[in-house]
């Protein structure tokens, strides 16, 4: 194992988060308060409560996901899309490190600015409505996992994309919309049969019913589902890099 | 001596179809300064890449002091410094962070003192805090030098390190390239310019539409650079070398209207009296005569077109 290596990697892609604190930190605190603002205030005086808990509350969940999500797959994706446009990749390439540790450097640090991202947004939230973790290790372990996942999965778009563009596109089109569709501010029980169905075929209802549940034991889906639907997504997005790395897919001539 | 790098059968076709490479085998010696010599898009820097694990070879294996460049990359690679042709910096970092990263990439631990003296060795110490965006194409190829050296490596590539450079530069780069072969660095270089080849290496090789046409002592090929010609102009056409002049290294010109002698100057006697006086003794009289010399440039570019 090369530690060294994957330290390197690690600190570098910290070090690059910490010169553009202000738009890395700021802007999804900010834009996630303003959620809390004009949704938990305004909308929330009048739908009151949701399964016992106040809107204000009933949102912080799924809209940290949001931004766990989004921020996670953006951030991987940059770091890696970016040496492969700079043609900065040869020295990866040439380096004395296996593709383990490459993930490891690059995932493991996009990782940890969404977990990092994830609590001050929570310590934020609390500042506007009452919070109450009732599972706090459930809490941390689903934060934590989705995390990697997503960080995995940006890194997959990462390699895939071939444009600054395609780095754009799936946090936008794909991930908001589905996060917003997926019970981020309301429960699904108050949907209509049929788009209750359909609303189950969104994989990002898992992840946010599962985190919810850590939160205020309510929940739309069985709990052991969401936990296994977010592990089933990690091992794909596992298999998705093991197969870039074995065919050196788009980083290797 | 065992070659410190060991290429056989390396064959390369890009996913495109295009066959960059046809079998290529070469040694590399340890602590010798070798040349690649050859013209755009004659695959040095594909060579360069499969070696270095940049590119995946079609066919063929690669051994790094009797290491498998496939099976045991960890050991292969950090003893690998590469000089890539393109500037590909990370232009957002400053000169010291970039150098450090390159080192902890390798798995070798931090070292402030060897990076500084890495920097001061490539004048680069006073930018050592400004971000590689404001440097100039030199010094931005001075910090890919000191990111290929800072894992303190045995062996280093260095794909055109003089393109675009001028003349000022060149001669530092040529002066680290032979401080770094002094202090046991083998180093692999390509270039376009037939005089950096004669000025550094110690082995020149020659490639040409993916194909190893000639590897060679640099003092070999100097050798042939020393031979000159002496064209002698006859008065009557010959139809064949006179048996009095047979012992000399005669070739009879197309048509019979020339004896072309080729000699050595390097050479104690080049045997021009001895001819001459053959010459007058057998009655062969000549109208006029002139010398030439064929250059590495020559030698080049006639291996390249035979080639083709
Ligand atoms: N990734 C690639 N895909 C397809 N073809 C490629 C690729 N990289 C290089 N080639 C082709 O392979 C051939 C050899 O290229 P290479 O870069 O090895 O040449 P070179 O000798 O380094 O040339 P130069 O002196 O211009 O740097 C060229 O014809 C080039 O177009
Ligand atoms: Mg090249």
């Amino acid at each position: 194992m090369n530690v060294e290596a994957v330290r390197a990697i690690y600190t570098f892609e910290m070090a690059r988060w910490g010169r553009t604190l202000m738009q890395s930190i700021l802007s999804p605190v900010l834009s996630t308060s303003l959620y809390f603002i004009v949704f938990g205030a305004a909308i929330g005086s009048r739908i009151t409560q949701i399964d016992g808990i106040s809107y204000g509350a009933f949102i912080v969940p799924g809209l940290i996901m949001l931004m766990l999500l989004t921020e996670s797959t953006s951030n991987a994706s940059f770091g890696i899309y970016f040496p492969r446009f700079a043609g900065t990749i040869y020295e990866l390439l040439s380096a004395p490190i296996s593709p383990l540790e490459i993930v490891l450097g690059y995932v493991g640090a996009a990782a940890t600015k969404s977990v990092i991202l994830g609590l001050i947004i929570l310590a934020t939230a609390s500042l506007f409505v009452p919070i109450r973790i009732a599972h706090p290790v459930w809490m941390l372990g689903f934060l934590v996992l989705t995390a990697v996942t997503f960080s995995l999965f940006g890194f997959i778009i990462g390699v895939w994309a071939d444009g600054f563009e395609k780095l754009q596109v799936i946090p936008m089109l794909v991930l908001t919309p589905l996060t917003f569709l997926g019970g981020t501010f309301y429960s699904i029980k108050m949907l209509p049969p049929f788009w209750q169905t359909v609303t189950l075929f969104n994989p990002i209802v898992y992840l946010i019913n599962g985190f919810r549940w850590s939160f205020y034991e309510v929940s739309d889906v069985n709990i052991a589902v969401a936990l296994g639907m977010t592990l089933g997504f990690l091992a794909v997005c596992l298999l998705a890099v093991w197969w870039i790395f074995k065919t050196g897919y788009r980083i290797k001539a | 001596m065992n070659p410190i790098i060991s290429v056989k059968d390396v064959a390369k076709t890009y996913a495109s179809g295009h066959v960059a490479l046809k079998t290529v085998n070469l040694d590399i010696r340890e602590r010798e300064i070798f040349a690649l010599l050859g013209p755009n898009g004659a695959g040095k820097t594909t060579l360069i890449s499969i070696i270095c694990g940049i590119v995946n070879p079609t066919s063929g294996t690669i051994t790094v002091d009797g290491h498998d460049v496939a099976r045991d990359y960890r050991a292969c690679r950090s003893m690998i410094g590469l000089v890539p042709q393109e500037l590909s910096t990370e232009m957002f970092e400053t000169v010291w962070a970039t150098v450090s990263f390159s080192r902890g990439l390798f798995g070798k631990k931090k070292n402030p003192a060897f990076i500084e003296k890495v920097l001061r060795d490539l004048s680069l110490w006073d930018k050592k805090d400004s971000r590689i965006m404001t440097l100039s194409g030199g010094m931005k190829r001075r910090v890919l030098i000191a990111k290929a050296l800072a894992h303190e490596p045995r062996i280093l590539f260095l794909d055109e390190p003089t393109a675009g450079v001028d003349v000022e530069l060149r001669k530092d780069m040529w002066d680290i390239v032979r401080e770094l072969r002094a202090g046991g660095v083998t180093v692999i270089l390509t270039t376009h310019y037939i005089e950096e080849a004669e000025e550094m290496a110690d082995r020149v090789g020659v490639i040409t539409k993916g194909e190893l046409i000639l590897v060679q002592e640099k003092t070999e090929l100097m050798h042939k650079l020393g031979k000159k010609q002496l064209t002698l102009e006859l008065q009557q056409p010959l139809a064949a070398i006179p048996p009095a002049l047979v012992a000399h290294k005669l070739e009879l010109a197309p048509g019979g209207g020339a004896l072309v002698f080729t000699y050595d100057t390097h050479a104690d006697r080049t045997g021009i009296t001895a001819l001459l006086n053959d010459m007058r003794e057998a009655g062969i009289g000549f109208k006029d005569l002139a010398t030439s010399q064929s250059s590495l440039e020559d030698i080049f570019v006639d291996l390249v077109r035979h080639s083709k």
